[in-house]
């Protein structure tokens, strides 16, 4: 499930309880990305890596799968999205850090 | 000692993030140790050197916030391994080396690509030049809040992103070393763009772009591009008392070359002798080789045409651009004559022709070559195309002083 909220809500006062209690032994996973304006994304252009601040906005694209990565920091992640089909390929990658 | 703490201070706060991770935290301590100096110096003269003095003093009263609000247990745990390891109580701060590089840690930092353009424009003035957010916010002509939030935001993606505060490795240094230098040239071209008496604050810029400009040449000894744009950013300004006149504009064939700096434009020249020495020119290189062959002509028409239109083909080749051909064009018409200009022009066109400077400068060679009817409409492109009222006033004696 993709969770999506709007723009400027934080979600820190929502109330979890009966998502959670409905959800006990249906959700094996689960993280929470912080928000989008920490959000960097990788496209790739003539062999060229480019980097933006901010959220993947192209609405001609569509979410194809999420990949949760450990790296020691934005540039490691950075280097390993720049390897990945989707960027090479004309779309993008969004890096977006994680609640720890 | 004000001067003093300018330059000391980049390097207080770049120690102080190394250390403890924590952007505030820095620039609050570094603005303590300023305060504690301005009292013990003032008593007991000031150190042999002052900044590890001031980077010691900062980084105690960090440890000591650290400790009162007993957060962040793994930044605390750092600093007092860093103290710890130097054993004295006065510690010696003997290996300068490190501590040189924070500064441009700092530097590649602020300037990370990932953050937006004008939020590394708005860190490096606020960290590096160490301007406040009230002067950043006046000189790009947004309010205060606007810009500050601009700054938070922007050393909240750095911690929450993990935007890592070193100096790029091997294969990512030369882009991100480009990327440093644009920030600097746009910082520079911002205040160098605002020539009137109300626009102070932004000719301000002009300055601490030349600052910035000096810290990197400094910095990267082996960079040619950073000497390079060192020297162009300072053949620009020499040049900028004869750029306007009674508050208008004067172009360069036109200006008075006695009000020129001529001792910045003989640094700026062997700075670029020093740069092309290294045998790897680049567009910041070539573009002050050019600057460097105004600046040093005696008049308009003395100055070296040929050699400019031959570097301009050689920045065509390594930095292309529209506004490149342009100026190569005008430069081909002075050394061969309108006639070559022209044709060079036309080759160009396409991707300028909502470009003013396109349409003047096919006006004046049309002009040259007699055909007045055409020139006169060429100006009339170019002045429905000109945005800025100090360029259009120009243009508009320029197309009635025919004998100008």
């Amino acid at each position: 499930m993709l969770v999506c909220v709007p723009v400027e809500e934080t979600g820190d006062d929502a109330d979890f309880g009966p998502y959670l209690a409905a959800a006990r032994g249906h959700v094996t996973g689960t993280t929470r990305l912080r928000p989008a304006s920490e959000a960097t994304t990788v496209r790739a252009e003539g062999g060229e890596v480019l980097l933006s601040d901010g959220p993947y906005a192209e609405t001609r694209e569509v979410i194809a799968g999420v990949d949760l990565v450990e790296a020691p920091d934005l540039d490691a992640a950075i280097a390993l999205a720049s390897l990945h089909p989707a960027v090479l390929g004309g779309g993008a990658i969004e890096i977006r850090p994680v609640w720890k | 000692m004000a001067a003093a703490f300018r330059d000391e201070r980049a390097q207080v706060v770049a120690t102080l993030i190394r250390l403890t991770g924590d952007w505030d935290l820095a620039e609050e301590c570094a603005q303590d140790a300023f305060a504690a100096a301005l009292e013990t110096w003032r008593r007991d003269g000031v150190p042999r050197r002052p900044g590890a003095w001031l980077t010691m003093v900062a980084r105690n009263r960090a440890l000591d916030r650290l400790r009162r609000e007993a957060v962040g247990a793994a930044k605390l745990q750092e600093v007092i391994v860093m103290r710890r390891s130097e054993g004295a109580p006065e510690p010696d701060f003997a290996d300068d080396s490190g501590i040189e590089d924070d500064r441009l840690r700092l530097v590649f930092t602020c300037c990370h690509p990932a953050l937006a353009l004008e939020a590394r424009v708005a860190l490096t003035l606020r960290t590096l030049a160490g301007l406040t957010t009230g002067e950043i916010a006046r000189a790009f002509l947004v309010p205060e809040a606007t810009m500050a939030q601009r700054i938070v935001r922007a050393k909240r993606k750095i911690r929450n992103a993990g935007i890592p505060f070193r100096i790029p490795p091997a294969h990512l240094l030369p882009e991100r070393v480009t990327g440093v230098l644009a920030v600097v040239y746009l910082l520079f071209n911002e205040g160098y763009s605002a020539t009137e008496g109300a626009d102070l604050v932004r000719t301000g810029l002009c300055a601490e772009a030349i600052r910035l400009g000096r810290s990197l040449a400094d910095l990267m000894p082996d960079e040619p591009e950073a000497l390079g744009l060192l020297a162009l950013m300072l053949l620009h300004d020499a040049r900028s008392a004869g750029r306007t006149e009674d508050g208008e504009l004067v172009t360069m064939e036109h200006q008075d070359r006695t009000r020129w700096d001529a001792a910045q434009i003989e640094e700026a020249e062997a700075l670029v002798e020093r740069a092309l020495r290294r045998g790897r020119p680049g567009p910041y290189q070539i573009q002050a080789a050019i600057a460097a062959c105004h600046a040093t002509a005696s008049t308009w028409d003395d100055t070296d045409w040929p050699q400019i239109a031959a570097l301009y083909g050689e920045l065509a080749r390594v930095a292309p651009s529209p506004v490149v051909e342009l100026n190569r064009a005008v430069a081909i018409g002075m050394a061969e004559g309108p006639a070559a200009g022209l044709a060079r022009l036309a080759e160009t066109e396409g991707a300028l022709k909502d470009s003013h400077l396109l349409h003047a400068t096919r006006a004046e060679f049309l002009r040259s070559l007699g055909r007045e009817a055409e020139a006169d409409a060429a100006f009339a492109q170019a002045l429905a195309l000109v945005a800025n009222d100090q360029e259009r006033r120009h243009l508009e004696r320029r197309r009635t002083n025919r004998s100008m």
